[in-house]
C-alpha cells in the first residue's frame, strides 16, 4: 500500500529525514516510536504534503501512486488521513459544514455526487457515537474553545466520517487523560478493516496497550534503525532509548 | 508559500462585466447650471425640484473634494463625465414594453423582473444607468398603501412626501458627492410605509451601470410611519471597462416612532482588473434617523466590488430608546480601497447602537474601518459596543482602524474592540489536509470569519453574498 525509498526531507535546508525506508501493507499497524527530535512529525508532514518541508530525495508510493506528486489535498481524497498533533481551530466554520465540505470534495474526487443532508447527518450521528463525541461539539465551530481531549476526539471523530484507507496517528495520545485515551484507541480499533492501515506515532507504550500493532519501528536521527513486534515497544518502556543510541552510534 | 496560495486565490474574474447593446439616451459630458436644467427638464420636473438641484449644484461649485480618508484617489475631472444617460424608452407600462435587451441584462444578472418574483416574495426596482425601468409588485404592495416606486414617479405623484423628506436627513450641502447628487442625480428608489402596515416582503432595487463615460446618481428615499417594518435590499453591478466610472449615491431614512427598518446591500460594482485599471469610484452618503421612540434601524452590508469605496451609513439617533446596528464586511482585493465604517449619533435617552465591522484584505489592497461614536449632552444612558476586525490574505495588504469616539455625557458607556488575524498556512494545510482544495479553505475560512454579518442578511442575499465573497477572494493565497 505505502512504499517509502531512501526518503530525505527539510526544513529550512535543515535535513530532518535521512534516507528513510518503510512498507505498509493493507491490513497493518505500524508504531513509529523515537526520542524528541528524531524526525516522527516531520514524517506525518512529509506523507501528507505540508509545504514546509522540502523532500530532497527518495520516493513514496501510495496505491501504485508517485504521492509526491500529489497536492496534499489530492492526497487526503486519495485515503490518507492525519490525525494532528496539534488540530487549529478555524473560527465560524462550523463542524457540519466543514465535514460536508471535506466529504463532497472526496466524493467529487471520486467521481460520486455529493452527500444528501438526510444521509449526512445519519453519517454525522453514527460516527460521533463511535468516538463518544457531545453533540454539542459537532456543532461548534472546527476545534474552538474545545479542550485538548476533545481536540484529539474530534480528529478521530473525522477519521471515521472520512474512511481512509491509511490512517496516520500523530502523537494522539499526547495529553490524553486514560479515558479518553480509551475512547480513542477503541474509535481506531473499530475502524481497522483488512483493506486500511495505520502508523501510530508515539512516545510512549500505553496507547499500544489499546492499539496493538503489528509492527513496532524505531526512528532516530531521520532514519529507521530498529524494527520488531509488540515486545519491541515494551523493551523501549524499560529501558529507554539511549541503548538504541549506543547501538546506532557504535556501527 | 503562502503568497502563491494567496496569489492563486484572488485572480478570478468579475462575472458581471459584460455591457448591453441598447439604444441610450445619453446628454453630451460636462457639468454646468444648464445641465442640471437639461436634466431636470428630461424628467419633466416641477419648479420646485429644479430649484433644489441648482441650490445643490452652486453649493457644490464652492466646495472641494474631501481627502481626509485612507484612499489615494485619482484626480476626477467632473468636466468629462456625461451625467445623464437613460435606456431609450419611454416610461414602460408594462413588460411587453421594455426592451428584451434590457431584460435579458437583468436576467443575466439572475433579476427576473418576471412574476417568478411571486415566488421568492421579492419586489424589485431596477434602475440602469440613470432611469428606473420597471417596478415590480407594485399593485400588491398598494392594497397596503406601501409606496415603493421610482424616485421620479414619487417626484410626480407624492410631491408632498418627497418635499417632506427629501434632504431632510442628508441637506445638499452635507458634503462634496451629496451635493454633486443632489444637483444631478437621476433615479433611484422612494419607499413608504404607512403606520402600523408591516410590509409583507423584501423591498430590492438593483442598480447597474451600462454606458460609457457616465456617472450613476441615484437616490433612495425611506419613509417607515410609525409602527411599520420594512426590510430593504439594494444589489449594484457594472460592466468591466478601462476607464473609471462614478458613482455617488445617496440614501436617506426615516424611521418613526416604533418603527423599524432594516437596510442590506450587497455591493459589487466593478472592481477594476489585477492591475489596478478602471473600476468604479463609489462615494455614498448612507444615513438613516431614528426620529421616534422606539424606533430601530439597521445596516447591513456587504462591500466586494469598487475600485474605491467612500462610504458610511449611519445613523442619528433622535428618539428616546431608540437603537441602531451597523454589520459590515468589506473585502478588498488586487488593487482595491476601501474606507468605510458608520456614524452613531446618539441624541435621545437610553439609546443603543452596536457596530460589526468585519474587514478583510488580500492582493496589494487598502481596507479601512472609520467609525464615530458621538454621545450627545442630552443622551442619557446611551450605550454602544463596536467590534472591528480585520483579516489579512498575504502581507502586501493593509488593514487599518480608525475608531473616533466624542461622549458628552457621563452615563454613556461605549466600547470598542479591535481585532487583526491572519488566516494562516496551517488552517489552509488542515482544510488541504481534508480534502479541501485552498481555494475552498479560503472561502470557507472567510466566510467563517464573516459569519456573524452574513447571517444579518435576508436568506438569499446571504447565499449570494457567500459566493461573491469566494469569488472576490479566488487567486489571493497561494
Amino acid at each position: 500500500m505505502l512504499q517509502i525509498k531512501d526518503l530525505h526531507a527539510n526544513i529550512n535546508g535543515k535535513e530532518i529525514l535521512k534516507g528513510l525506508n518503510l512498507t505498509v501493507r493493507p491490513g497493518e499497524i505500524h508504531a513509529i516510536m523515537g526520542p524528541n527530535g528524531a524526525g516522527k512529525s516531520t514524517l506525518s508532514s512529509v506523507l501528507t504534503g505540508n509545504p514546509v518541508f522540502d523532500v530532497t530525495h527518495g520516493e513514496v508510493t501510495f496505491l501504485g501512486k508517485n504521492l509526491l506528486e500529489l497536492a496534499p489535498e489530492e492526497r487526503a481524497n486519495e485515503g490518507i488521513f492525519l490525525s494532528f498533533q496539534y488540530p487549529v481551530e478555524i473560527p465560524g466554520v462550523s463542524m457540519v459544514n466543514f465535514m460536508r465540505t471535506a466529504i463532497n470534495e472526496q466524493r467529487k474526487y471520486r467521481n460520486l455526487p455529493p452527500v444528501s443532508a438526510t444521509d449526512f447527518l445519519r453519517l454525522m450521528r453514527e460516527k460521533k457515537e463511535l468516538v463518544e463525541m457531545d453533540n454539542k461539539l459537532a456543532n461548534r465551530s472546527v476545534n474552538e474553545g474545545f479542550s485538548g481531549g476533545e481536540k484529539k476526539r474530534n480528529e478521530i471523530f473525522q477519521m471515521a466520517m472520512l474512511e481512509p484507507r491509511l490512517s496516520i496517528l500523530d502523537e494522539t495520545d499526547s495529553g490524553l487523560d486514560i479515558d479518553a485515551l480509551r475512547i480513542v484507541a477503541n474509535g481506531v480499533n473499530k475502524l481497522k478493516s483488512p483493506e486500511n492501515a495505520s502508523i501510530i506515532i508515539t512516545h510512549y507504550q500505553r496507547l499500544l496497550e489499546y492499539i496493538v500493532p503489528d509492527f513496532v519501528h524505531v526512528l532516530y536521527d531521520g532514519r529507521i534503525v530498529k524494527s520488531g513486534d509488540k515486545t519491541l515497544a515494551l523493551e523501549l518502556e524499560n529501558k529507554g532509548y539511549d541503548w538504541i543510541k549506543q547501538e546506532v552510534e557504535g556501527k | 508559500m503562502a503568497e502563491d496560495i494567496l496569489h492563486e486565490v484572488t485572480s478570478a474574474d468579475y462575472k458581471y462585466g459584460f455591457t448591453t447593446d441598447i439604444e441610450t439616451d445619453i446628454i453630451p459630458i460636462g457639468l454646468s447650471e444648464d445641465v442640471v436644467r437639461i436634466i431636470s427638464a428630461k424628467k419633466n420636473e416641477p419648479e420646485w425640484m429644479l430649484e433644489y438641484r441648482l441650490k445643490a449644484y452652486r453649493h457644490w461649485t464652492t466646495m472641494t473634494m474631501p481627502d481626509w480618508a485612507h484612499l489615494n484617489v485619482p484626480p476626477i475631472n467632473y468636466q468629462s463625465i456625461s451625467y445623464y444617460a437613460a435606456p431609450k424608452t419611454n416610461g414602460p407600462k408594462s413588460l411587453d414594453e421594455v426592451d428584451p435587451e434590457l431584460l435579458k441584462t437583468f436576467n443575466k444578472l439572475g433579476i427576473p423582473l418576471e412574476e417568478q418574483m411571486a415566488l421568492s416574495g421579492i419586489a424589485v426596482d431596477a434602475v440602469m444607468d440613470s432611469v428606473s425601468v420597471k417596478t415590480t409588485f407594485k399593485e400588491v404592495l398598494a392594497e397596503k398603501g406601501i409606496i415603493f416606486c421610482s424616485f421620479s414617479e414619487a417626484v410626480e405623484h407624492h410631491p408632498d412626501l418627497i418635499q417632506k423628506y427629501m434632504a431632510s436627513v442628508v441637506p445638499v450641502s452635507d458634503n462634496f458627492y451629496a451635493a454633486l447628487n443632489s444637483a444631478v442625480f437621476s433615479d433611484g428608489s422612494f419607499v413608504y410605509i404607512p403606520k402600523g402596515v408591516r410590509c409583507p416582503m423584501e423591498l430590492s432595487t438593483y442598480f447597474r451601470i451600462n454606458a460609457s463615460n457616465t456617472g450613476q446618481f441615484e437616490r433612495t428615499l425611506i419613509v417607515a410611519d410609525e409602527d411599520s417594518y420594512v426590510s430593504y435590499l439594494e444589489g449594484c453591478t457594472a460592466p468591466t471597462r478601462d476607464e473609471n466610472q462614478l458613482h455617488a449615491a445617496i440614501v436617506e431614512i426615516i424611521v418613526m416612532k416604533n418603527a423599524e427598518v432594516k437596510y442590506s446591500t450587497v455591493q459589487n460594482w466593478y472592481p477594476g482588473d489585477k492591475n489596478g485599471k478602471g473600476g468604479v469610484y463609489n462615494f455614498v452618503t448612507k444615513r438613516g434617523i431614528c426620529k421616534g421612540e422606539n424606533s430601530k434601524l439597521s445596516w447591513t452590508q456587504v462591500e466586494t466590488g469598487s475600485a474605491i469605496t467612500w462610504k458610511y451609513p449611519s445613523c442619528i439617533l433622535q428618539g428616546d430608546n431608540s437603537s441602531a446596528e451597523f454589520y459590515s464586511v468589506a473585502v478588498t482585493n488586487h488593487h482595491q480601497q476601501a474606507d468605510t465604517g458608520t456614524k452613531m449619533i446618539h441624541l435621545g435617552r437610553n439609546t443603543r447602537s452596536h457596530i460589526l465591522s468585519k474587514g478583510i484584505s488580500a492582493g496589494v489592497s487598502n481596507n479601512s474601518y472609520r467609525g464615530l461614536v458621538r454621545v450627545g449632552a442630552k443622551a442619557e444612558n446611551a450605550r454602544n459596543f463596536s467590534q472591528c476586525d480585520s483579516l489579512l490574505l498575504g502581507d502586501k495588504c493593509g488593514a487599518h482602524t480608525f475608531p473616533y469616539m466624542e461622549v458628552n455625557n457621563e452615563t454613556a458607556i461605549v466600547e470598542h474592540e479591535a481585532t487583526t488575524s491572519k488566516i494562516s498556512e496551517d488552517q489552509i494545510f488542515y482544510c488541504n489536509q481534508r480534502g479541501i482544495s485552498t481555494e475552498d479553505a479560503v472561502g470557507l475560512i472567510v466566510n467563517g470569519y464573516a459569519k456573524e454579518v452574513l447571517n444579518k442578511l435576508p436568506m438569499e442575499f446571504a447565499v449570494e453574498a457567500q459566493k461573491l465573497l469566494a469569488i472576490t477572494l479566488e487567486g489571493s493565497v497561494g
